[in-house]
């Protein structure tokens, strides 16, 4: 048996744990209501109809597929150090590092299937209050696909944290990275005017060091029914590819070094 | 080459949480263990047993010294697939019922579908889970879950099994079943490497101990050798002595205890203990028993560990509560 079918055996297994748990159906169940909301919403002006319906739609798949991706993230990695289930993984031939990488693949195929679930809620509203679909409507598409890689990097995170601290900090330090994450440019705007040269200096390595979630975000765009340019989704896609790569690396070497006690 | 070889293994836990102080929880313990049958680690609590199984199976890592299981470097974790290891008071995913946490466990080590299937049925009706089948293991019983733990200990039919404490949390059937389950371990040319606190279990157990304290290996020995070291004292069972005769046996014996009309007494070697029986016979008692105390390895046990002193004492189920020493 190798490497890459351990990896995989870990992830359909923690892809089967996730799936039982009764909070991600949740989290979908109220996305799903909340864009059933933004139809009545925007039933209310006629014109701006199709408008609202796009950034309340895509917003709650956003901010719910993030609940889902901490949730999920610190879950089912810290938890499995602190009730110690991990003991009858790690006593079998199974390295540290294909531990980490299965439990990340199998959050992101559970992240990847929630999301299609509520984006395939979104497209029934939006065909409930259009009647049709255009061209157009593949634009909202595009920016669930940036949302998804904004998930990628957060369970990348929340692994990350998992591996270092206690589920509950994980899950605070991980909403902190995120909505730092949100505001970095603001951040380093602060950290030039501030005049404090320290003060630069750190918000400028923030700006560096912590994932930018601003430059994946497109739901005006796809609400005003303008393109996601070509060069943002490849540039989006390799940002996110590098980052998790880096993330799940710093994961596995502070795994590695963990002790169980 | 030996199951298990260690060598000046040392672990310092770090404990307080301002200064740390390091806490020496294993102190260059050296250890060599034979192939095919079993060993048990003894020693109180807080001797370092788990500390020792946990860094053998990689759990944690030694502060200094170094160790090889079937000749391999614990280090190097593809020895895992020839070893097993119940955690000591395992605990397991929640929502699986014990087929499909077996299940899961056969996958890693690249079970087929078929041979999984056989294996799983097999290991569950060894450890006596085959009737929950359907009963997911937050629901199972502290004697339950440990007996999946032991299940999922055997799934890759390993060479060499460690088990923490496996009888904790049984009940006196499943202390049975499992001593049966590991003698029959030892039949299959097995390694077994258990630690127990338990000196019952151990004395009919096991081949070869250690004897851990503190950290530090107080003892080392073949069953055998420890239970045939020279016996030391003698009991005499006397039924419905007069005041006279107890008064004797007070002023002989290192321990009297009353027992309803009996009294139990032990004789020191230095006391001659034939010489003590036939005085009690010519005063007319009714001596119901005369035995030699054979050394037990709680006597063993006693010495190594140097609790506060103690007489050589009868083992028996019920300890002397109302032990007299004169
Ligand atoms: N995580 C930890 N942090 C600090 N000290 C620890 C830790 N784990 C164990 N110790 C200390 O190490 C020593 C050995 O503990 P260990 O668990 O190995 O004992 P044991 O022989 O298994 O005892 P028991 O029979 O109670 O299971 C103890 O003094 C304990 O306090
Ligand atoms: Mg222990």
């Amino acid at each position: 048996m190798n490497s890459i079918s351990r990896v995989a055996t870990i992830a359909v297994h923690s892809f089967k744990e996730s799936v039982r748990e009764k909070v991600l159906y949740n989290l979908v169940g109220f996305a799903l209501l909340l864009i059933a909301a933004a139809i009545l919403f925007g039933s209310i002006s006629v014109g701006i109809q199709k408008t609202i319906l796009i950034n309340l739609g895509l917003s709650s798949i956003s901010v719910f597929g993030l609940l889902m991706a901490i949730f999920i993230g610190v879950g089912l990695v810290a938890k499995e150090i602190e009730r110690r289930t991990l003991y009858n993984i790690l006593s079998k031939p199974v390295a540290r590092a294909e531990f980490i990488v299965g439990k990340y693949l199998g959050l992101l195929v559970t992240l990847v299937i929630n999301t299609a679930i509520m984006a395939l809620g979104f497209y029934a509203a939006l065909y409930y209050v259009t009647r049709q679909f255009v061209r157009a409507d593949a634009i909202a598409l595009e920016a669930i696909y940036l949302i998804l890689l904004q998930f990628a990097i957060v369970v990348g995170v929340a692994i990350f944290f998992s591996c270092i601290s206690t589920p509950v900090l994980s899950a605070v330090f991980t909403f902190c990275v995120y909505v730092i994450g949100n505001y970095l440019a603001d951040i380093r705007w602060f950290g030039r005017e501030n005049g404090s040269v320290l003060m630069e200096k750190l918000t400028h390595a923030l700006y560096f060091l912590l994932p930018n979630f601003a430059n994946f975000q497109a739901t005006s765009l796809a609400a005003h029914g303008m393109r996601i340019p070509g060069y943002l989704l490849v540039s989006d896609s390799l940002y996110a590819l590098l980052y998790v790569t880096v993330l799940v690396s710093a994961a596995v070497l502070a795994f590695e070094e963990r002790e169980f006690k | 080459m030996w199951a298990v070889e260690t060598i000046g293994l040392t672990k310092d836990y770090s404990a307080g949480f301002w200064r740390k102080r390091p806490l020496r929880a294993l102190d260059g313990l050296s250890l060599r263990v034979e192939k095919g049958g079993i060993f048990g680690l003894l020693g109180p609590n807080g001797a370092g047993k788990t500390t020792t199984l946990k860094i053998l199976l990689r759990l944690v890592f030694p502060t200094a010294g170094s160790a090889q299981l079937l000749g391999r470097d614990i280090r190097d974790i593809s020895v895992h697939r020839l070893i097993g290891y119940l955690p000591e008071n395992p605990y397991f995913y929640d929502h699986l019922t014990a087929p499909e946490f077996l299940n899961y466990m056969a996958e890693i080590f690249g079970m087929g579908r078929d041979a999984r299937c056989r294996r799983v049925g097999t290991l569950l009706e060894r450890v006596g889970l085959a009737s929950f089948q359907k009963l997911p293991l937050r629901k199972f019983s502290k004697g339950m879950t440990q007996r999946a733990g032991i299940a999922q200990a055997l799934i890759n039919d390993p060479e060499l099994i460690f088990l923490d404490e496996p009888m904790s949390g049984l009940d006196p059937l499943g202390r049975r079943e499992v001593r049966d389950l590991i003698l029959g371990l030892r039949e299959e040319g097995k390694t077994i490497f258990f630690s127990t606190h338990i000196l019952g279990d151990a004395e009919t157990l096991c081949d070869r101990v250690a004897i851990l304290h503190r950290g530090r290996l107080e003892g080392l020995g073949g069953m055998q050798e420890i239970l045939s070291r020279e016996v030391s004292s003698a009991e005499i069972v006397l039924e419905h002595p007069s005041p006279e005769l107890v008064e004797l046996a007070k002023s002989l014996a290192s321990s009297v205890v009353r027992t309803g009309e009996r009294v139990r007494m032990v004789i020191p070697e230095a006391a001659q203990p034939e010489r003590v029986l036939a005085q009690f016979l010519e005063r007319g008692a009714k001596v119901v028993s005369f035995n030699e105390v054979r050394n037990s390895l709680e006597d063993y046990f006693m010495e190594r560990v140097g609790s506060p002193a103690r007489a050589p004492d009868v083992r028996s189920a019920h300890p002397p509560a109302g032990g007299e020493n004169p």
